[in-house]
């Protein structure tokens, strides 16, 4: 009997190290992080473009281009996203088409993400002629997450009770009129939510940017979707591996992954604060 | 009429919008295959210069020797080495936390623990790669004496960080999956909290928790910066797990900047990218064959 509760605690006690591990492995890099970062952090910091050939001053436009990167991202993979959830829950829900779509999206979701890149390079830039650009770095990222866009929409879309889509039809609404205007609404902070993850994805992604979209240096922030762009995880990989200054500019790559640490987890954390409200406030 | 006129283009509006609908979810497989089509494109000529057997089993990577070579045996087995002392950590690590969430954290330690694997999983790669970088390849080049510590170890770290949050997430799915009357009946027969966990809960989501670690799996063997960044980048085969590697994404990010355009180190890059996509596909088809399969017999059969 004593030797069943041994192995119990000691079940329960390399369950609970496992968890802390893995607690103390998240806050000892974002304390770290934040410990030597936080000192760069200047409003010449975030306003201004690097200098003496990326040793001293801001990392402006990296984030700028991080910013065109992400919305860009984001207006591709949003409607498609959506658009895909509704046909895969609303009309679709089984059968063979279904099945491929969902075997497709899977399959989409575990391509590595420099695959991506090298797709984007051999179709975007080089096929389609974009060049390396804002356009071919946001198409690449779009449809890098919008695997993650579908799940969350599906996941929001069949969160809605089966009586509204019901009581719309039995109305006499058509079909169409039942999802944009009962289900979609009912789906929207789910939906969003989705959204929002899928952005600070995008924002951290590096190799897919790496030969789409990135640049070194730009002495000025873009004018076009045509133009190549900093972004700030590659900014980060450039000052901490290229050039002979790797370790002056040390408080500089701090700086930027604090930024971009903020930015991402930041984003991550506004959604994780906005499903756990829509959950208690839920009416159904 | 005019009613039934009306009724008719209401139909005809139905089906133009369920078509739309269907056309652009279809759009993910033929993106889907539209990836696989320029892979390829980029990729294959280089089998005009060199066969497909000395590309995979060459074990000399001089691309930019004259003549050059382009066997990327070593790129694969520093893939392979990578995820496969990543999964050591993380496999163990990634399911007990997921055995905690499901069936042992009281609620609020329940909640801050996902709150943690969720956070964890949107920590950019770069980050974690630029960490390895800078903390745990200096402790390991002290600890150890080494002459870097850029090698495997610090890159099974790493990628083990980020394979975790996918096995935990998905393996505590599975977890919660099991039907509750199977906790009930252990437990009506006398069995203790940990008796049931290891004898029946674990056992019953086992094709769950398989699939978990199969996507960890290719979650690590994908990843990109962590290893460009912290793996040392030695394109020969490693002896030790103090050695340094050159994974075949570490070697696609950071050579396809300099290759020259449509050059034969081009082509085998984009073929180690084939590479590269066929066996992470691998990887998902048979973690979705798993799912399908437990999802088609159902609990009941268990």
């Amino acid at each position: 009997m004593r030797s069943r509760y041994f192995k119990q605690r000691l079940f329960f006690g390399a369950v609970r190290l496992s968890a802390l591990v893995i607690t103390l492995a998240l806050l000892g890099i974002l304390a770290y992080i934040l410990a030597h970062g936080f000192r760069a952090i200047t409003w010449e910091f975030l306003t201004q473009s690097p200098t003496d050939s990326m040793t001293k001053g801001g990392i402006m436009p990296a984030i700028v281009g991080t910013l065109y990167l992400t919305v860009g991202a984001i207006l591709v993979a949003l409607p498609l996203g959506v658009v895909s959830a509704i046909f895969l829950t609303e009309y679709a829900k089984q059968g063979a088409l279904s099945r491929i779509i969902r075997v497709g999206v899977n399959c989409l979701a575990g391509v590595p993400s420099v695959v991506f890149g090298l797709f984007g390079l051999g179709f975007f830039v080089v096929f389609l002629k974009f060049g390396s650009s804002i356009l071919a770095g946001a198409l690449t990222l779009g449809i890098l997450i919008l695997p993650t866009i579908i799940g969350a929409a599906e996941e929001a879309l069949k969160a809605v009770p089966q009586t509204f889509r019901e009581a719309s039809l039995a109305l006499g609404v058509s079909k169409w009129n039942t999802i944009f205007r009962i289900v979609l609404p009912s789906a929207l902070p789910g939906i969003l939510t989705g959204a929002i993850l899928g952005v600070g994805r995008a924002a951290g992604e590096t190799a897919p940017i790496m030969f789409t979209a990135a640049a070194f240096f730009t002495a000025v922030l873009p004018k076009s979707i045509f133009d190549e762009v900093m972004a700030l995880p590659y900014h980060i990989y450039v000052l901490a591996t290229a050039g002979t200054h790797i370790e002056e500019t040390r408080p500089l790559q701090y700086g930027t992954v604090l930024v971009l640490i903020a930015l991402v987890l930041g984003i991550d954390l506004i959604a994780i604060i906005m499903r756990s409200m829509f959950r208690r406030n839920k009416r159904w | 009429m005019k009613n039934r006129k009306h009724s008719l283009t209401k139909h005809t509006k139905e089906i133009a919008i369920r078509n739309l609908f269907g056309f652009f979810a279809f759009l993910s497989v033929l993106l889907f295959g539209l990836i696989l089509v320029f892979l390829f494109r980029e990729g294959l000529p280089l089998f005009k210069q060199i066969s497909v057997t000395d590309f995979l089993f060459g074990t000399a990577w001089y691309p930019t020797y004259e003549p050059p070579e382009y066997g990327i045996w070593p790129l694969i087995v520093g893939s392979l080495a990578v995820t496969f002392f990543a999964c050591l950590i993380a496999v163990p690590l990634g399911i007990l936390s997921a055995v905690y969430i499901a069936e042992i954290a009281p609620g609020g330690i329940k909640e801050i623990l996902k709150s943690v694997i969720e956070l964890l999983a949107g920590l950019p790669s770069v980050v974690l790669g630029f960490f390895g970088m800078v903390i745990v390849g200096p402790w390991l080049q002290e600890t150890f004496d080494l002459p870097t510590g850029l090698n495997i170890m610090n890159a099974a770290v790493m990628l083990a960080i980020m394979a975790i949050p996918t096995i935990s997430s998905i393996s505590e799915d599975a977890l919660y999956a099991v039907p509750r009357e199977f906790k009930e009946a252990s437990y009506a027969l006398g069995a203790t909290k940990y008796e049931t966990i290891i004898r029946v809960i674990i056992p019953a989501a086992l094709s769950g928790i398989s699939t978990a670690v199969i996507l960890g799996m290719a979650r690590a063997i994908g990843e990109t910066m962590v290893v460009l960044m912290v793996a040392g980048g030695a394109a020969a085969i490693p002896e030790s797990i103090f050695d340094a590697v050159r994974p075949m994404t570490a070697s696609i990010a950071a050579e396809m900047g300099e290759a020259p355009f449509r050059s034969g180190h081009y082509h085998a890059l984009f073929a180690t990218g084939i590479v590269l996509f066929v066996i992470t596909l691998a990887f998902n088809l048979i973690a979705d064959y798993i799912s399908n399969r437990f999802r088609e017999t159902g609990s009941g059969t268990l």
